[in-house]
């Protein structure tokens, strides 16, 4: 495994995921999913902005090369109903796409990058509750850090990864970072 | 710590790109089935006109119950203001009530900069005398966007009463900020004292800025505010600075016409102008609520504004 120096010397950062192992895992999730809702019927991708919807697309696009079948996929921006806003400037919104068919009836995929907290994948159901009424909600994420502080699990994980809370854990994605990592960043001056 | 919107003059261009690309997600928002968001629960937003407004007031008003903020509207008339309370003490009491946000018209110019010296929440300015008008600005901006795609470099018109027009100049200086290049047509008399230091260029001539416009923003002639000779005659105003359909003709063919409204058809524009496909009269009002969400989201959305004056 690599391991990266940044610029500031408190800050140690190490990449526990490289690009193979993101593919692995995303094409893990991708087959789970076809299994867990027997072959994908009536699902839909909604990814969280900006890395979740990235992720959302990708394991669409592995949907569609091993079963052939083209799963519709969406993003949600969750700023708006995050619980945590006035912790904070105002921030920009991301951007929600929800494929033309809306999400009635249908069972939706939560996608994000890290699941932390989970205040996050609350702040996205009840930014789903607004726009339609899925039969069924569940969740993937490529990395599971742990330190739950509201009662929500992942079905679909790419990475458990033990961590302290003095760590952060940083997503690189190809389509908005130019490369494939996730990097655990280790602050030593705490 | 900026927390007030009283002037475009304050927006940096980071300030007011962030407002456009914001409103630019909320407009999904306004058409989908359920059109509230929970970011402002809790938070009190004060309508507070002292002049006549339907369409603003409306306007504000929808913005911040979009966004789940407690409203309260208040009006001069049959308030205690005709009763002779000053802005101060109403001010005071706004303040006492705890408004997160006064959004206020007034017809002194200044009235929001000295409101804001005296409220803890935020001041927005819904158009004070003859001064600034920032929110309709945003919203024509925002309009411009969406119909042409950019504001960097396009060739802006806006015609006529620029003199009584608090739309004109807020519209200068933000489209000045954006890039745009704005000039003002309008007879000698009816154009502000100062004028030649506005960042824009300034013609006496309709016809000739007509061809190379990408946008004509038709303003208001507003009789209300006239109340000395401007002009020899309506009829003559409008064959000079009145966009017919002869004129209308001649714009070149993707350009769009604006009108901030009340529209006086017949006077300004023509009807048959207004109404049709080129014209973004009935965008703006509805831009005009996503606009003042995201002005509003943020301004009170965060731990401090994201926008915003230093006052």
């Amino acid at each position: 495994m690599v391991t990266f120096f940044m610029s500031d010397a408190r800050n140690q950062a190490r990449a526990v995921l490289e690009g193979p192992d993101i593919h692995r895992a995303l094409t893990r999730i991708a087959h789970e999913i076809l299994e867990r809702t027997r072959g994908a019927e009536s699902v839909v991708l909604i990814g969280i902005p900006t890395r979740g919807a990235t992720l959302a697309r990708r394991i669409a696009g592995r949907i569609a090369q091993f079963e052939g079948i083209e799963v519709p996929v969406g993003a949600i921006d969750v700023t708006m109903y995050r619980d945590d806003l006035r912790l904070r400037p105002a921030r920009p919104l991301g951007r929600t796409e929800l494929p033309p068919d809306g999400v009635d009836g249908r069972t939706v995929v939560l996608v994000d990058d890290v699941l932390y907290s989970g205040r996050t994948v609350r702040a996205a159901l009840d930014a789903l509750n607004d726009v339609g009424r899925p039969r069924a909600v569940q969740l993937a994420t490529l990395v599971d850090r742990g330190h739950r502080e509201l009662p929500i699990r992942a079905d679909y994980v790419g990475k458990n990864l033990p961590t302290s809370k003095s760590e952060k854990v940083k997503v690189f994605l190809e389509e908005t970072d130019g490369r494939d990592a996730v990097v655990l960043i280790k602050e030593d001056g705490r | 710590m900026k927390r007030h919107l009283i002037s475009t003059g304050d927006l940096t261009r980071d300030d007011a790109l962030l407002i456009l690309d914001t409103a630019e997600e909320l407009a999904r928002v306004s058409e989908r089935s359920i059109k509230k968001l929970p970011t402002l629960r809790g938070r009190t937003v004060v309508n507070l006109f002292y002049e006549d407004s339907t369409r603003t007031r409306i306007s504000f008003e929808a913005a911040a119950k979009r966004l789940s903020a407690d409203v309260i509207n208040f009006s001069a008339r049959g308030s205690s203001v005709s009763k002779g309370e000053s802005l101060k003490d109403t001010a005071l009491t706004l303040e006492a009530m705890g408004a997160d946000a006064v959004v206020i018209r007034h017809g002194a110019s200044g009235a929001p900069h000295r409101l804001a010296t005296w409220v803890r929440g935020s001041v927005v300015n819904a158009g004070d005398g003859t001064h600034e008008h920032p929110t309709q600005a945003l919203l024509d901006a925002f309009s411009i966007r969406r119909r042409l795609g950019r504001l960097e470099g396009l060739k802006v018109a806006i015609v006529g009463d620029v003199l009584h027009s608090r739309v004109a100049r807020s519209n200068v200086l933000l489209l000045h900020t954006l890039g745009a290049e704005v000039t003002l047509v309008a007879p000698p008399t009816l154009l502000p004292v100062a004028v030649e230091t506005w960042p824009c260029q300034i013609s006496y001539d309709f016809d000739a800025v007509l061809p190379k416009a990408d946008v004509v923003m038709m303003l208001r002639v507003q009789l209300e505010r006239m109340n000395a000779a401007y002009f020899p005659s309506a009829r003559e105003y409008s064959r000079r600075y009145g966009l017919d359909r002869d004129r209308f003709a001649r714009l070149h063919d993707d350009a769009v016409v604006m009108h901030p409204g009340p529209m006086n058809r017949g006077m300004e524009i023509s009807a048959e102008v207004a109404d049709s496909a080129r014209s973004t009269v009935v965008e703006q009002v509805a831009n005009g609520v996503t606009v003042r969400m995201a002005v509003l989201y943020l301004l009170l959305g965060g731990s401090e504004p994201a926008i915003g004056g230093a006052e």
